[in-house]
């Protein structure tokens, strides 16, 4: 397995605020992987290090690249595709203008349609709402919305904040099948955050625990799935 | 009835320029969410640059095109060179700057082609076939300008990928990073796209009330009462509120208040729109669900 992602000592602050402290993990291609922890623990920073939109210092290096100090655009032109805490939709575009922001940096018409044909056979709801302003659409059409705006990028590394937050749990179980699809078919990589735990290692193949800024422990999802403190602290029973 | 026909006309005549004169505010708006209080004395230079390229013996159309590339560059240059480093700056250090570039530009004006009132003619003469009982020929010609440079700007908003990006830039700065566009760089273009319609509003305004460095400063306030009523996002609605504060100020200013007052009408519709419909007569109210 090649690695799509190393990273390194990794640190990021927030003006005078240290938030995470030395991290080093690797992503593999094609690989799910999954950041727990609990709030403040450093994931969804962890997310915004690796986009630059952080002040970071440390070793990200992406398919050979280094992209410490690149600016956040240039880090999304590489492949990067984030879909952000809040998801980041445009509220006041129409679906369809936003699914053509995503593919916006790539340039290619033809393939852009393309994608958003594919997207709307994925996700039928959008199809329907395709002229409708995004900021009216509900919480689970927006999360899906997000997810396809980010795969019109055709990203090598998909980063996804927190894609439960605030879902009722059929969404939720539906939009997770559906990252489960595009994992698969589209190989698209993942680094998934989340807070619940046993819906992520259900997902991930691979997961870290961040504490407090610091990798606690890592390793296959079975792994941690069967760790007596893991399943203490974060899987509750 | 013939008088308050004229009054009419002559009101949706100058409508036309506060309405270029309010579009190119929106559009500033639209790309920065400010308003540039430059925007007035801006134009009046490009105004000054075409007349000189005039005088020099440029044909109009020539010196008309060539002030608009000269006047992009210039809006792309302003906000690369003196508003990009304060993009993270509070409003407030924005509105400063905004009047600084006013006094600068004034003062250019004024010291590059002096302070004498300057005629500038109108491209479309008297006696052409424009010309019609209540409208002159400079009238109707400038209306035709502002209908293409709003269907232009129309059809760039709404159909090219870098206006929907600047739309989306201006809405959601740090989403539209997310997806890879320069949001900079389309501030930047913003500015420039504002400076140009400004210069087009400039030298339209100036055959009617004479070039000089303060040629703009009543304008602009219609033409910000006009951008505030016809909602400060609607370009549509700029132009339209330019008309309705044309005709309003010239029946007001007729029949009601008389012509020394006539400023106040622009003041009052500001305050009116501010605190009964912020949005404007037009404008986009965003809805969002959580």
């Amino acid at each position: 397995m090649s690695k799509l992602l190393e990273v390194k000592k990794l640190c990021a602050s927030y003006g005078a605020t240290q938030v995470l402290f030395d991290v080093d993990f690797t992503l593999e291609t094609g690989h799910i992987t999954a950041i727990l922890g609990a709030n403040g623990a450093g994931k969804t920073t962890t997310l915004r290090a690796l986009c630059q939109v952080v002040k970071t210092t440390g070793s990200v290096v992406l398919d050979g690249t280094q992209i410490v100090g690149k600016s956040t655009e240039s880090v999304v032109r590489m492949g990067v595709a984030h879909v952000p805490d809040g998801r980041g939709t445009f509220t006041g575009l129409s679906v369809e203008e936003n699914l053509r922001l995503g593919a916006y940096s790539r340039g290619n018409r033809a393939e852009m349609e393309q994608d958003m044909e594919r997207m709307f056979a994925r996700f039928p709801i959008l199809k329907q709402r395709r002229h409708q302003q995004a900021g009216t659409l509900s919480g689970g059409e927006q999360q899906m919305l997000a997810i396809s705006r980010a795969l019109m990028l055709r990203p090598k590394l998909l980063l996804l904040d927190e894609p439960s937050f605030g879902l009722a749990p059929l969404i939720v179980a539906e939009i997770f099948r559906i990252m489960r699809t595009i994992n698969k078919e589209d190989r698209v990589s993942m680094l998934l955050v989340e807070q619940n735990a046993s819906l992520a290692l259900d997902l991930a193949d691979h997961a870290y625990l961040l504490e407090t800024g610091r990798v606690a422990l890592s390793g296959p999802s079975e792994t941690i799935k069967n760790d007596e403190s893991v399943r203490r602290a974060y899987l509750g029973y | 009835m013939e008088a308050l026909l004229f009054q009419i006309f002559s009101g949706l005549a100058n409508g036309i320029i506060y309405g270029s004169v309010a579009l190119a505010l929106v559009m500033i708006y639209q790309a920065t969410h400010h308003i540039n209080f430059a925007q007035g004395e801006m134009a009046t230079f490009s105004t000054f640059i075409a007349w000189w390229l005039i005088q020099n013996g440029w044909p109009y159309w020539g010196a008309f095109f060539f002030t608009i590339a000269v006047s992009f560059a210039g809006g792309l240059l302003v906000q690369r060179i003196i508003l990009k480093p304060i993009e993270k700056a509070p409003v407030m250090t924005n509105v400063i700057v905004f009047i600084g570039l006013l006094l600068i530009f004034n003062a250019f004006s004024g010291w590059f082609f002096d302070h004498t009132i300057k005629s500038f003619d109108s491209p479309f003469p008297k006696d052409s076939a424009l010309t019609t009982k209540y409208f002159s020929a400079h009238q109707i010609g400038s209306a035709g300008v502002l209908v293409v440079v709003l269907l232009a700007l129309f059809a760039f908003f709404k159909f090219t990928p870098v206006g929907l990006a600047m739309r989306a830039a201006a809405q959601n700065p740090d989403s539209a990073r997310l997806v890879g566009i320069r949001v900079s760089w389309m501030l930047g273009l913003g500015w420039g796209l504002a400076a140009a319609i400004g210069a087009i509003a400039g030298m339209m305004v100036a055959p009617i009330v004479f070039l000089d460095p303060n040629m703009m400063a009543g304008i602009l306030l219609y033409g910000f009462a006009a951008a505030l009523l016809g909602g400060i996002d609607n370009p549509v609605g700029a132009v339209i509120g330019g008309f309705i504060v044309g005709v309003l100020e010239n029946l007001l200013g007729a029949y009601v208040i008389g012509t020394e007052l006539k400023l106040t009408v622009a003041l009052v519709l500001i305050v009116a729109t501010l605190t009964l419909k912020p949005a404007g007569l037009f404008g986009k109210k965003v809805v969002v669900r959580v």
